[in-house]
């Protein structure tokens, strides 16, 4: 970063900065990152508390649909790095390709998540649920951060989601090429943190049980 | 350039490059939006100062004359929350630092004008859902949305912790953006060494607002999802812990306190040196005691809470950092006062309010370790005490330097000039209205007065009567102190001159007001901004 004074020349504003798009994104990432620090520390907290509580619970999710699903989005997020990867040669019907994969495995992670909230509905187990508030309060408090978590998390890929559209919509009108990357990068840097916090949710939900 | 600029004044500039108000909501110029804020934010100031005068008014003597408890309380609460919220924490960011960032540093914009702007509709969609809840009836839970009360209570909860959220957004974006400014827009000579020390205390702030507002905008929506489908996370009877919800409340709002107190810091760092017409002392001390004040501050917030129950040895690791954050704030203190010693001091109304800043700001800060200290903390908690001490910091750094900085960039700002007398009698009114009403509530904690209370025991009438007519001289002299000010913004005596207080920072090596791209070509550089002595226009 030795040279970004360099960037202030005059009518600085007009020019396309690529890194300063990329400190911008990396920021707003960081942010994410501390909105979800809070609810881990949250989970971390109650975890503590109701250790046994909560490994009965998690008990009850199924680690395979678990499974698969964080396979689908790990794939998700090498079809999006391909996808940066075709434009930045200029192949643009290729980056829009893997940029429409990329949203068909997002579409199925969430469809997935949908029948796993669904089954647990059907079970009775939802917020402030009789089911749910006769058992014993750590299940209640796991079961609370489970729907919290997942469902941010849901709604983050729905928004990575758009991003991607967005930025295929640009790629065909040409206003994101190879030359302006900064857009089709970052939505890759979001999407990743999306699969990132899925990595952590994944095993802090299904796998804590012995 | 100084000449030329002089040669032909008036040219076109930000104010008349565009015109209609269209031009105005839907402009992308910093220094434009840097104007937005300044209508909004000084609606909201008095909005939320008249609230104050009405508290002050129930006040006046004991049992409850013109209202009842349950409007004091929302009145209590919509005064702390739009006072933070909307006032100190936009204010000089959102204004100044909006209009004089990129300057200071000889840029033409920020680094993402679209986004500032969204910035300030993010504020102002805040601000309307703000007001909102006025006419539902208002919250009553204190601006601090403590739970179970939060979740529980039946007055309208809903818009104020929702305005909160996405106020706390506004914030974050500023900060975004400031900081890619600052790494990536700094003209050639501009380096970090050279930076004034208003865009360092810019920075230092907005890593904390970046850092520490996503914690608050995570948990007021966590409170809203209480409220509206009863999770459990903070509700005790479902196994959640209302402790974890004050900490995680803390850990933002504590380093919010620097977010108000740092920016204000960096404009005093300005006037002091300009009006003293000396190099400001110590510029290493002071910016690296801004990026510490940042740091050391982010871990203090347990002190809100001595008496929520914690350990010992947790509360005596925070009572200690409380004290440790002093050091920075005492090294830019005493910075400060050795700028001012053998220096040339010209008494004009910001220099004459920055000086008000410092004897009030080292009451806060002093009365503050008071509260630090673990033991008479026992005895001070939730008491007057504390309500006097705070409004002695954070109304007597971020209020007054709002007002100093309002005085000082007027005339860069507008072109014009504001009446000078009637300026320093509001600010004789400001200075004697604060003290007297600030000063009698620590007095009344220590009495044993309770804070947040509608009605109180007699003994306590005498200090309660003198804080109320205080704070009538208070609002009298900020009403004066606007009112000329505004008048001035139209009405005002026109200059062009580009240095009317012979400051040396960039904005006053370009014409006033400046044009739409800051600067007549490129900004000249090679002068440092504390380089003095300085020619001034006169």
């Amino acid at each position: 970063m030795s040279d970004h004074t360099a960037a202030g020349t005059a009518e600085a504003h007009l020019h396309y900065d690529p890194v300063g798009n990329r400190i911008g994104m990396w920021l707003f990432l960081l942010t994410e990152l501390i909105l979800f620090g809070t609810l881990f520390i949250i989970y971390a907290v109650y975890f503590h508390r109701y250790t046994p509580d909560y490994e009965r619970a998690a008990h009850e999710l199924n680690r395979l649909i678990g499974g698969a699903n964080t396979l689908v989005l790990l794939t998700s997020s090498l079809t999006m790095a391909l996808s940066i990867a075709a434009l930045q040669k200029d192949k643009a019907a290729q980056a829009i390709r893997w940029g429409f994969i990329t949203l068909g495995f997002a579409s199925i992670f969430l469809v997935v998540k949908g029948f796993e909230w669904a089954h647990k509905f059907e079970l009775g187990i939802y917020f402030d649920s009789e089911v749910l508030l006769a058992r014993p309060k750590g299940e209640i408090v796991f079961y609370g951060m489970y729907f919290l978590m997942t469902g941010l998390h849901a709604l983050h890929v729905i928004i990575g989601g758009s991003l991607i559209v967005t930025a295929m919509v640009k790629i065909k009108r040409g206003t994101a090429t190879s030359k302006r990357m900064s857009f089709l990068e970052n939505t890759g840097l979001y999407w990743h943190l999306v699969d990132l916090i899925w990595i952590y949710l994944f095993p802090l939900f299904y796998l804590i049980h012995r | 350039m100084s000449a030329a600029a002089l040669a032909t004044p008036a040219a076109i500039n930000y104010i008349n490059a565009e015109k209609g108000i269209l031009s105005w909501l839907t402009t992308t110029d910093h220094k434009r939006i840097g104007i937005l804020y300044l209508c909004s934010i000084t609606f909201f100031f008095l909005f939320a100062a008249t609230l104050g005068v009405l508290m002050r008014l129930e006040l006046l003597s004991p049992g409850m004359q013109y209202m009842d408890s349950e409007t004091y309380n929302r009145i209590l609460t919509l005064h702390g929350m739009t006072m933070i919220f909307l006032f100190i924490i936009p204010a000089i960011p959102g204004i100044f630092g909006n209009f004089f960032l990129p300057i200071m540093i000889g840029a033409e914009d920020v680094s993402f004008p679209k986004l500032n702007l969204a910035s300030w509709y993010f504020y102002m969609a805040g601000g309307t859902l703000a007001l909102l809840s006025v006419m539902t009836g208002g919250p009553d839970t204190g601006w601090t949305f403590y739970v179970p009360y939060s979740f529980k209570t039946g007055a309208n909860v809903f818009y104020p912790l929702l305005a909160a959220f996405i106020l706390g957004w506004s914030s974050i974006l500023t900060g975004l953006n400031f900081l890619t400014t600052v790494h990536r827009m700094r003209a050639k000579g501009v380096t970090w060494g050279k930076m004034p020390l208003f865009v360092w205390s810019l920075y230092a702030t907005s890593w904390v607002q970046v850092i520490v507002t996503p914690v608050v905008g995570i948990l007021l929506l966590l409170v809203l999802a209480e409220r509206v489908l009863g999770v459990g996370i903070f509700d005790p009877s479902k196994g959640g812990d209302p402790i974890l919800y004050q900490h995680l409340f803390w850990i933002y709002s504590h380093p919010a306190v620097y977010i108000m107190v740092l920016p204000a810091m960096g404009v005093v760092s300005e006037i002091i040196p300009t009006f003293a017409r000396r190099t400001i002392f110590g510029y290493k001390f002071i910016a690296v005691s801004s990026i510490a004040i940042a740091a050391i501050g982010s871990l203090v917030w347990a002190h809100h809470m001595f008496t929520s129950g914690m350990a010992d040895e947790a509360r005596i690791i925070f009572s200690f950092l409380t004290f440790f954050v002093a050091v920075p704030s005492a090294v830019k203190i005493f910075n400060w006062l050795a700028t001012l010693y053998g220096g040339s001091i010209a008494l004009e109304p910001p220099m004459v309010l920055t000086l008000a800043f410092i004897l009030i700001f080292s009451v806060g800060g002093l009365t503050g370790l008071i509260l630090g200290a673990l033991s008479t903390n026992i005895h001070l908690h939730d008491t007057a005490f504390v309500v006097g001490h705070f409004h002695y910091t954070m109304f007597g750094s971020g209020g007054i330097m709002f007002l100093a900085a309002s005085h000082y960039w007027f005339p860069k700002m507008f072109g014009r000039m504001y009446n000078r007398n009637v300026a320093y009698v509001s600010i004789l009114l400001f200075v004697i209205g604060f003290n007297v009403t600030y000063m009698p509530l620590m007095f009344a904690g220590v009495a044993g007065m309770p804070r947040r209370y509608a009605d109180y025991l007699p003994e306590f009438e005498t200090y309660h009567a003198i804080s109320t007519t205080g704070s009538w001289i208070l609002y009298a002299g900020i009403l004066l102190m606007v009112g000329n000010l505004g008048y001035s913004v139209f009405k005002g005596k026109k200059t062009d001159k580009e240095n009317p207080w012979g400051g040396k920072t960039l904005e006053w090596r370009t014409p006033t007001p400046p044009p739409t791209l800051n600067f007549d070509g490129e900004p000249d550089t090679s002068i440092g901004p504390y380089d003095y002595p300085v020619e001034v226009e006169r």
